[in-house]
């Protein structure tokens, strides 16, 4: 199983996270041995700069980005970055914890595509299902979902089935994703 | 730790297609002076420009047997040379993750299976070891070995898969047959333990789905004792190809620092000098008790990622080996009457296994609501499977960090700056399965 810092040791990163950017971490938790950093979204490139850069942490590899709805919690969305420090072998989950601000906004949180370019598909991909806007991202569009397709299919009030099947005798125009 | 070879040699195209970007064309029949005036051009507004130097986009794919499925590449090309390159995909999505939040957890185990579906184990073990991980169940030795011995096979299948089509779009038409005619043995192998030749859904929360049968085992160990000799006899065609060799040495590198910020795992990174294993660095399954090497590269070329994934079959057939030697008896399933399927024999006689087998079935267990990632190595990298559980018998967000999704942001750093021929040999390496990246 994946290693993880333990609880005093993720209480410590907390409480320094929180020295060093005032209000940057909202709470931890440990789920089955992993840990997981609560952020707040704004700070979260603060956060994570600081988890890759200071010695004896290093969480250098930003192994995966993805996307959670939370639905009758608040604030309703999450956005995962799995981190990995290689040397150690030491996993950490850093959680920004995104509320929905209602409507038709959709929820922003700063992007970290370009410090971290593994990012870029993922952040596109939490874009796609999720409607999170990564803000600053160099090329921010759908990438799973046709370009022209309306509502994000993996929120939890998204419904499952009744999706027309397109087919191209079937479609009106030409389609926007061709472009 | 084996190492493929020393140092790339500072000659041949790549080397100029890396340097000087203006040296498209040396003939005359190139030269665009050869073609003073093409109608059109000046109205386009290009009558002073080269021709070699107009940018063209072309699009690569997606129905291009080159791709390995339906990827499409955007390419702009000056000449034959790649300016910049944006890959789309999307096209086979089929919204398993969202399916599988309507699915009770030992219904998605299928589902999970049909994405890399040349690596249907290792998504099984991602989602289900993330199941047992939520549950907090530990699984017999039996069912751990059997999940050893069928993962590794795997590997062998998706490598083969991998090794034949890429030799074939280098042009080794060979390669594909005797390829596929092993893959087609462990496939019967496959269907002999599981019924099933591809997507098997084998393994289950808490073990295994069956024993092996009687003459498995000796027919997995004539398999063993045969295929370094295959390797062998693939090595000997492609390895001292003098074609091959010039299709692959020396392109596609990507430095090591940027493969490592570009998310790259798997025979990828260890080609470029990483060795990164999770079954060797972090072991899951008895991965521990195995004696086996994890082949890196030097350079981080096409070259040094065909030879980290030849050497990567022999290691894993030490490991098929090493796991038929030390299979321990006992039973293949947990003994967890809440979670597993009670056996079939008790239902006659039992009236509460009866009872445990229709809630099982009909309605599912319930695994505690938390959430937890589970990386595995699959043979693209690592694969790693995000539950979260709120609870109830359904999954509340299924995610798979698949690594062909991660490893394709790497190819434009691969191939910008080549050929057109360099970017299908770099794709070719790369190994993306597009039932992986769009899910």
């Amino acid at each position: 199983m994946p290693r993880a810092p333990d609880a005093p040791g993720l209480e410590l990163i907390a409480a320094e996270l929180n020295e060093t950017h005032p209000g940057s971490v909202l709470g931890t938790y440990h789920d089955h041995g992993q840990a997981c950093l609560i952020a707040d979204p704004e700070q979260i490139r603060e956060v994570l700069a600081w988890l890759r850069d200071t010695p004896g942490h290093e969480y250098t590899f930003l192994a995966s980005v993805h996307g959670v709805d939370y639905l009758p919690a608040e604030p309703r969305f999450g956005v995962h970055y799995e981190l990995l420090n290689m040397p150690r072998v030491e996993r950490l989950r850093v959680r920004a914890a995104v509320p929905d601000p209602g409507g038709d906004e959709l929820p922003e949180v700063p992007s970290v595509a370009d410090e971290w370019p593994t990012a870029d598909h993922q952040e596109r991909e939490v874009y796609d299902f999720f409607g999170i806007v990564f803000r600053g991202h160099p090329d921010l569009r759908r990438i799973l979902m046709p370009e022209d397709y309306v509502g994000w299919p993996q929120r939890r009030d998204f419904p499952m089935g009744g999706e027309p099947v397109i087919f191209t005798n079937t479609e009106k125009e030409v389609p926007g994703w061709y472009a | 730790m084996s190492t493929t070879r020393g140092s790339t040699p500072a000659h041949g195209r790549d080397v100029v297609a890396r340097s000087a970007a203006e040296v498209v064309g040396y003939s005359a029949v190139e030269r665009s002076d050869a073609y003073p005036d093409i109608p059109g051009r000046e109205a386009e507004g290009l009558a002073g420009i080269d021709l070699e130097q107009e940018l063209m986009t072309i699009n690569l794919g997606p129905h291009h047997p080159a791709t390995h499925g339906v990827l499409r590449l955007l390419v702009s090309l000056r000449g034959e040379q790649v300016v910049d390159l944006k890959p789309i995909m999307g096209y086979v999505h089929t919204g398993i993750e969202k399916n599988c939040e309507d699915k009770s957890y030992w219904k998605a185990i299928p589902f999970v299976e049909r994405m890399d579906y040349l690596s249907y184990f290792f998504n099984m073990q991602a989602f289900v070891g993330c199941v047992e991980t939520l549950l907090e169940l530990e699984i017999p030795p039996r069912a751990k070995y059997l999940r050893v011995i069928h993962l590794e096979l795997n590997r062998l299948h998706s490598h083969l898969v991998w090794l034949g089509t890429s030799a074939l779009d280098l042009g080794a038409m060979s390669m594909f047959f005797y390829c596929f005619r092993d893959r087609d043995r462990i496939l019967d192998l496959f269907e002999m333990s599981t019924g099933q030749r591809m997507h098997t859904r084998y393994f289950q929360v808490g073990g295994v789905f069956e024993d092996i049968p009687v003459g498995f085992e000796r027919k997995v160990r004539e398999f063993c004792a045969e295929f370094p000799s295959r390797i062998d006899q693939f090595e000997a065609l492609l390895t001292n190809n003098e074609i091959f060799l010039h299709r692959t040495k020396g392109v596609g590198i990507v430095p090591r620092e940027r493969l490592l910020a570009l998310g790259v795992t798997g025979p990828l990174l260890r080609a470029a000098g990483e060795p990164w294993d999770l079954r060797k660095v972090d072991p899951y399954l008895p991965y521990g008790e195995f004696d086996f090497n994890v082949p890196i590269g030097t350079v981080g070329d096409g070259w040094d990622r065909f030879k980290v994934r030849i050497q990567e079959m022999r290691e894993t057939v030490k490991i098929i080996e090493q796991a038929l030697d030390g299979l321990p008896e006992g039973p293949i399933l947990a003994d967890d009457r809440k979670i597993v399927l009670p056996p079939r024999h008790e239902l006659g006689t039992s009236m509460e296994a009866l009872i445990h087998h229709f809630k099982l079935v009909t309605e599912g267990f319930r695994v505690p609501p938390g959430e937890a990632y589970y990386p595995v190595e699959s043979p693209r990298g690592e694969l790693g499977c995000f539950i979260l559980a709120d609870g109830s018998a359904k999954p509340a967000r299924v995610h798979f960090r698949d690594p062909s999704f991660v490893n394709l942001q790497a190819f434009r750093d691969m191939s910008v700056g080549s050929y057109v021929a360099d970017l299908i040999m770099s794709l070719a390496m790369l190994d993306p399965i597009l039932g992986g990246i769009d899910r």
